[in-house]
């Protein structure tokens, strides 16, 4: 197999790279100072792309690379892939969910209870009113946590899960107005860009807090920094951003809120276990095995 | 003179409180925050005498003392007291107070009951989650603006694998261990008996539990008995991917030992509410990521302090209308504290 073009975006994991080298030919893209040149003269050897949350395989990469067949994300999040191109010529698509579930959740608490907990006075976390956007595995998982501090559970999906005993709210306005603690757990797509907007912002309120651990462009950014220098929202827990790695200073001064650099997967177990499903995936592809995590 | 309110007793008729120093409550709140209508303070603080001086003269009728950790009740204070009958302490903690003293004289003490149990728990929670991703550190990293130039910031530990040993299963301790099973740990324990009904493993002594877990959580009481519980061989068996997690008291660790084996990365992190030697904090660790630090304020939240002076305002009413009291410390099976 090391004849097979194997495309990396980005440094993601030296493991990873690592154990690719061994398997594949590994073309390292952020090293190619005259990218289209390089892609021009390869694009008849690369077969695979690994992708992360800053890039993946959009439209463009798709088309100069005809022998394309297959795109595994070293993240759960599709959106940098054009899922819709990738169906269109049958190029197969894996991601790693699983295995980054729990650190994505245990993250979330511990921004909430970062917020929470300011130097000059804290913030109990019983009974306070958690509502999260996205009831899928991470929501799942976050709320299962804040149970544990007897926080009380409200959500936000696209369909109401009837089988679910927290409360139910049809929309995010509503829901962020009976939140002390937003969360935002869901997938981004064209639907929830944005999803926390400046109608969302106002009904959390000066007292609310916002958690994101999912992708920046669910925030309207600038909306969100005005309403917390102006006070409007009362903190907010953020891991990601709209232009990674650029973060709005003006939210460096601010003592309620918490600010990290994407590190919600970033535990050595959980890399580990996303590289091994990234190597697994491809191996499996290029063996004709059943793909392990596919999305496409 | 103006007539008085006939329904209300005159400040002369009520009872007092003595408060040898202000609570944390009185700095932040102002000194009206335990106020009510049954009782008034009798606030030693607020007299140029010496305190002996100031109790023969002032406080020789007084039945009620308001303690806080920087106003110990000692025996030397109990016998100037002849007519002492409570100590109601705003603390959870008890070992400013000479329980041996109390017992011997018949004097009910009142305590925090269990409000501070979920704060505390919370704490140990983020404190934990803190140390093992790096949350305050990375926090810094952005806020310095070193994201962009410095790129991707180090991999942390997965807290869902860790096995959480507790040492001192009481009110703190159970709340922790629930809030962590939520997260995926497996617990254990150690406390001064082994309890049945408990599904957590126990281990008899804080060397044994440290060499079966990677994250020790101390929650039990400063006693004469677990005064430097935590010392060298305890954070040698804890081991360099350990992490240690202190609410309780500073004294229970040796501080001086744990700050070695933090330079010399012997273990993984600490995340530390309380010190030996307060404020005074080594100031080794400000450079250290590896360790948070909070001035103990783990069970300051602006709930909390309402829970609270509704207990000791509720504890002193009772007393003084010779009803149960709220949160009755039980004197028979306290060991022994230091004075």
């Amino acid at each position: 197999m090391e004849s097979i073009g194997v495309l990396m975006a980005y440094p993601m994991n030296s493991y990873l790279e690592q154990e690719l080298e061994k398997r594949f030919n590994l073309l390292r893209f952020w090293t190619v100072p005259e990218k289209s040149t390089f892609l021009a003269t390869h694009k008849n050897s690369i077969r695979a792309v690994v992708g992360n949350a800053s890039a993946g395989a959009d439209s463009e990469l798709i088309e100069v690379l005809p022998r394309l067949e297959i795109v595994s994300s070293f993240s759960v999040g599709l959106d940098k892939i054009d899922l819709a191109k990738c169906k269109e010529k049958g190029i197969r698509v894996t991601n790693t969910p699983d295995v980054l579930t729990e650190v994505v959740a245990d993250l979330a608490i511990g921004l909430m209870l970062a917020v929470l907990r300011k130097p000059c006075q804290s913030d109990r976390s019983l009974g306070k009113k958690v509502g999260i956007i996205g009831l899928g595995r991470i929501g799942m998982a976050v709320a299962k946590r804040a149970e544990a501090f007897r926080c009380l559970i409200n959500y936000y999906s696209r369909t109401e899960k009837p089988e679910i005993k927290y409360k139910y709210y049809p929309n995010v306005v509503e829901l962020a107005a009976n939140s002390d603690i937003l969360v935002v757990a869901c997938s981004l797509t064209e639907e929830t860009r944005h999803i926390i907007n400046r109608e969302v912002i106002d009904a959390l309120g000066p007292k609310g807090v916002l958690i994101n651990v999912v992708r920046g462009p669910h925030v309207d950014e600038p909306e969100l920094v005005s309403a917390l220098v102006e006070r409007r929202l009362g903190g907010a827990g953020l891991d990601v951003f709209e232009h990674e790695p650029e973060v709005p200073e003006e939210l460096f001064g601010l003592d309620n809120v918490v600010l990290l650099p994407h590190v919600g997967s970033g535990t050595v177990e959980t890399r580990q276990a996303m590289a091994d499903l990234v190597i697994g995936n491809l191996e499996a592809h290029f063996l004709n095995k059943p793909l392990l995590t596919p999305v496409v | 003179m103006a007539p008085q309110n006939q329904s209300q007793p005159s400040q002369n008729d009520l009872p007092y409180v003595l408060i040898l120093k202000p609570p944390p409550s009185f700095v932040i709140f102002g000194d009206h925050f335990f106020n009510s209508a049954k009782f008034q303070f009798l606030k030693a603080y607020e007299s140029p005498l010496r305190l002996p001086q100031f109790l023969l003269a002032h406080a020789q009728s007084v039945q009620a003392v308001l303690s806080s950790g920087g106003a110990p009740v000692t025996a030397d204070t109990i016998r100037l007291l002849p007519n002492l009958r409570l100590v109601v302490t705003t603390s959870q903690g008890l070992n400013h107070i000479d329980l041996s003293e109390c017992r011997l004289r018949g004097i009910s003490v009142a305590g925090a009951g269990t409000i501070f149990s979920a704060d505390c728990a919370d704490s140990v929670v983020a404190l934990l989650i803190d140390v093992l991703r790096k949350v305050s550190a990375a926090n810094r990293f952005v806020k310095q603006g070193l994201w962009s130039s410095q790129g991707d910031y180090p991999l942390g530990s997965k807290l869902g694998v860790k096995r959480v040993g507790i040492v001192g299963l009481g009110s703190i301790g159970s709340e922790v261990a629930k809030r962590l099973e939520a997260f995926g740990c497996t617990i254990s324990y150690n406390s001064r008996n082994k309890k049945p009904l408990v599904p957590y493993t126990f281990y008899p002594n804080a060397r044994e539990l440290a060499a079966n877990c990677d994250a020790l959580i101390i929650c039990c009481a400063l006693t004469d008995e677990t005064h430097h519980l935590i010392n060298k061989q305890v954070l040698s068996a804890l081991g360099k991917d350990g992490v240690i997690i202190n609410i309780a008291r500073g004294p229970i660790i040796d501080e001086k030992e744990l700050v070695r084996c933090l330079i010399e990365g012997e273990i993984r992190g600490a995340g530390l509410d309380v010190f030996e030697h307060e404020p005074d904090v080594p100031s080794e660790l400000f450079a250290l990521d590896n360790v948070v630090m909070s001035p103990h304020n783990a069970v300051f939240t602006r709930e909390s302090f309402e829970d609270l002076r509704k207990v000791v305002v509720g504890n002193l009413e009772a007393f003084f209308s010779i009803e149960p009291l709220l949160t009755p410390v039980v004197l028979d099976d306290q060991p022994h504290f230091p004075g």
